[in-house]
């Protein structure tokens, strides 16, 4: 059975580590995975109430711990639900057949005779006297968990299913809620100057001059090639940190040239190579390709990072927004040459990150002066134009596809071949931490890997085509050296991949004489994917679906995020004229059993307007020192008038296992989008974003 | 230096400088958290609050030129037990997902509403798009404002 255990348990047999009576006649629940804005902590609170048979508002929850909660890795891919919320269910149904196993004998009863409402337990209809707090005891947490209690019937559930509001809500529209709005004692504010790449010296930072441009009361700490402006007065350091870079001069800065920011740049780099799926040589005859790309994209969290940290006592307290307080103390540890026993890392909320940005980063700027003013709290806040320069960002990817065509037109042999930097830099992928780099003993450069298929893959993440192709192989192509650091970015290679493979499947579909849906109908067996493609084409009307090139145009993608969590099916109604009006999306999703239909619906929709924002303005712009794109004008989103109206409907399929669904829309969203504007413009743009200057090139050719 | 204030109904003085960002003021020395630090430059929204009823870019605003107004931030809106129809429409909409962005959104929808108590969608969505959300609950907080106006009509009619 163990092997059989979702990882969370696996690594974390205690009972006590997961659950606890308390008593104010609460439950806490203490779980690794984190609040990120995507609603997580309130479905597993969904679920522990369900198994445990208590109401939901007695649950509270403990995250993100690394004194009192499990470690459950990162909050990543799409992993909550579907790891974390099985482990929940596990742990707690087995901790109610302990304790209802234990008054049964008691009792001397059957334990079927017994039942629990909100805690209290019964037998038959008559009290019984106990309920979990004044009957649990130490026993029924001795033992390691088994996970071999069987969880309810979803037909027994009383929260599960159900839309739920979200728990951290109501303090975000009311006032303080997040970390940046922590106070703790003897806190000093600190903003730090940035090495302006990894190598760079600082060879002369002119104190006299930078004090003579910011007047107020500030400490200059400095240790190696990292420096931070430090103080009471939060106005004096953000102001300091500001002119700070006119008066430093650094050595030995690699410039970064503008043909780096285009994916195009990475074809012919050192890299990599493999050869995923078939090894037979491709068919050579009746080839069609095409290219597509996506350039390098930014986390652009709305917040700029921002960590506490405090060392006193020969101990190190970590508050960050992290997506994994495990593995940022490991990286701490490392980092400060302190062991992890002397290390706490607490998890506070922080803005959206959708992947790894500044969070981890600005923890250990926190970390490194709190080493060097103990007995202070540090509190680093990054300034904005940090945030957008010195995040690690998503990669730039490109993709050839070749299909060799059958008879009918219909795809026999299929290549994807991908070229792409590395998609996860994190320090447990062989990434390093941004200051630890400009520390005195910087570490070794970063160890260029992606992750395993085995975890759905990096670059190759979606790249293989789920349609009927007898035949398929990915070529990835991992360029080893990157303009600017890289790491993971909402869906990895997902969109880009789907992006690829959905676009070429209508390119495809147009050269056999075909209606796109009917195409990829007449090759697709998987029924769940079938029935999402019918539900759309239906609820967008794909019927009434009028000659391309009229400005107005409809198209549609979909996909199985990973190639086996949660699948969806995105079409998109635009006008274009100069640019893209992105003016209505259908979306139709299946995640099996889902948890709390609302807060998915809101993650869904969530990924289709930040795709669309990718793929209709998105681009990190690089010259010189790096980063270019350092503020809102130069790294423009999509705001409210330019978001579409979003009809949304989940497939209902408790019977099935919940599939992680917080990526699903962005790679459907993508090709949507890219489909949509081939049949508004009747002619293809292949590369993102679809900036006015590619649709008037576009129109030109 | 003395600056007088009217935050949030109540007169208040506060020692700084004069050139001091009205954001930091709220934030670190009346420890109003609500309005947020996002970008510094007036571009994304996070830090607006209203100044005598206008929405304002707090993290630009310096405070010398506030003085004796009468400023209004989320938290004079409302609280998590008597939610302003705003909130209590945040909440029953969920309009949001990480909720950094929603208390400057809020205070400009506040202005909108101020102005205009039945505004259309589209109307609502011109307000909104100098406040930048990334999560992308766009759909739900124009559904939210919505409702809203449509609680505050009914509040004023009863």
């Amino acid at each position: 059975m163990s092997d059989t255990l979702p990882l969370s348990i696996q690594t974390n047999r205690r009972m006590e580590k997961w659950i606890r009576f308390e008593p104010n006649r609460t439950v806490r629940l203490a779980v690794g995975k984190v609040e990120l804005g995507q609603g997580n902590v309130t479905a597993l609170a969904q679920i522990a109430a369900d198994e445990l048979d208590v109401d939901l508002a007695r649950i509270s929850v403990l995250s993100g711990d690394t004194e009192d909660a499990p470690d459950e890795g990162q909050t990543t891919s799409s992993q909550s639900i579907e790891v974390s919320g099985r482990s929940v269910r596990l742990v707690s149904a087995e901790l109610r057949a302990r304790v209802l196993d234990r008054l049964a004998r008691r009792l001397n009863c059957s334990p079927a005779e017994l039942s629990i409402d909100d805690g209290v337990f019964r037998r038959g209809d008559a009290p019984t006297g106990h309920d979990y707090w004044n009957f649990a005891e130490a026993e029924d947490f001795a033992e390691d968990i088994v996970g071999t209690a069987t969880p309810k019937p979803h037909e027994a559930y009383r929260y599960v299913g159900k839309p739920m509001p979200r728990r951290d809500l109501p303090a975000k529209v009311t006032g303080a809620a997040f970390i940046h709005d922590m106070v703790r004692p003897d806190m000093l504010h600190a903003r730090m100057m940035r090495q302006p790449c990894r190598g760079a010296r600082l060879a002369a930072l002119d104190e006299a001059a930078l004090r003579r441009a910011e007047r107020g009361e500030f400490r200059i700490v400095r240790v190696g090639d990292l420096v931070a402006f430090v103080g009471r007065d939060e106005t004096v350091v953000q102001r300091a940190a500001a002119v700070a870079p006119l008066h430093a001069r650094w050595d030995n800065v690699v410039p970064t040239m503008p043909e780096q920011q285009e994916a195009a740049w990475l074809v012919g780099q050192t890299s990599h190579d493999r050869v995923l799926g078939t090894e037979a040589p491709p068919v050579t005859t009746n080839v069609v390709s095409a290219n597509y790309s996506r350039p390098y994209i930014a986390h652009a969290s709305i917040a700029p990072s921002c960590a506490l940290a405090e060392y006193r006592n020969g101990h190190l307290s970590v508050w960050s927004h992290t997506q994994g307080v495990y593995p940022l103390r490991a990286a701490l540890a490392n980092v400060l040459g302190l062991s992890q026993d002397a290390i706490t890392v607490r998890h506070a909320h922080g803005a959206g990150c959708y992947g790894h940005n500044g969070a981890d980063d600005a923890a250990v700027d926190a970390a490194v002066v709190a080493m060097q003013i103990p007995d202070h709290c540090i509190r680093v806040q990054w300034r904005r134009e940090e945030e957008f320069g010195f995040e690690p960002v998503g990669p730039a990817m490109h993709v050839t596809l070749h299909a060799a065509l059958d008879d009918a037109g219909k795809p026999q042999d299929w290549t994807a071949e991908i070229w792409s930097a590395t998609h996860v830099q994190r320090p447990s992928s062989g990434g390093n931490m941004l200051t630890h780099e400009a520390l005195p003993t910087p570490p070794p450069d970063p160890r260029p890997t992606d992750p395993p298929e085995a975890n759905g893959g990096g670059g190759t993440r979606n790249a293989f085509v789920l349609y009927d192709v007898s035949v398929k192989r990915v070529l990835h192509h991992l360029v080893l050296r990157s303009p600017v650091r890289t790491s993971a970015l909402r869906g990895l290679g997902a969109l880009p991949n789907v992006f690829a493979i959905e676009c070429f499947m209508d390119e495809l579909a147009e050269r056999a004489g075909a209606d796109p849906v009917e195409y990829r109908l007449s090759i697709l067996s998987d029924a769940r994917a079938r029935r999402l493609i019918e539900n759309i084409a239906r609820r967008c009307n794909w019927a009434s679906r009028g000659a391309a090139g009229s400005g107005r145009g409809l198209g549609l993608g979909w996909a199985r995020y990973k190639n086996r969590a949660a699948y969806a099916a995105v079409a998109a109604e635009v006008e274009v004229d100069q640019e893209v009006k992105l003016r209505r999306v259908w979306c139709a999703a299946d995640a099996g059993l889902v948890i709390n239909p609302d807060g998915a619906r809101n993650q869904l929709e969530g990924g289709i307007v930040q795709a669309a924002s990718m793929v209709l303005k998105e681009q990190v712009r690089m010259e010189g020192d790096g980063i270019t794109s350092v503020d809102w004008d130069s790294y423009p989103i999509l705001r409210f008038s330019e978001v579409p109206e979003i009809d949304t409907e989940i497939i209902h399929a408790p019977d099935l296992p919940t599939l992680g669904m917080g990526e699903c829309t962005f790679g459907p969203t993508a090709a949507a989008i890219g489909n949509a504007v081939a049949h508004a413009l009747g002619t293809r743009i292949r590369d993102m974003p679809f900036t006015r200057e590619r649709i008037a090139a576009a129109l030109l050719k | 230096m003395a600056i007088e204030l009217i935050v949030n109904g109540r007169a208040v003085q506060v020692s700084v400088a004069s050139t001091t960002p009205l954001l930091d003021v709220l934030r670190n020395q009346l420890e109003l958290k609500g309005a947020r630090y996002g970008c510094g430059l007036e571009q994304c929204g996070s830090c607006m609050v209203l100044l005598d009823g206008e929405p304002i870019y707090a993290c630009s605003r310096e405070v010398g030129t506030a003085a004796g107004g009468r400023i209004t931030t989320i938290e004079g809106l409302g609280t998590t037990d008597h939610p302003h129809p705003l909130q209590q429409a945040f909440l029953d909409e969920q309009a949001g997902q990480c909720g950094y962005c929603l208390s400057g959104i809020i205070m400009r929808a506040k202005a909108l509403l101020d102005h205009n108590p039945s505004p259309t969608r589209g109307e609502i969505a011109r307000a909104l798009d100098k406040n930048l959300c990334r999560c992308g609950a766009h759909p739900r907080i124009l559904r939210a404002v919505e409702k809203a106006a449509a609680m505050m009509r009914e509040r004023k009619g009863a």
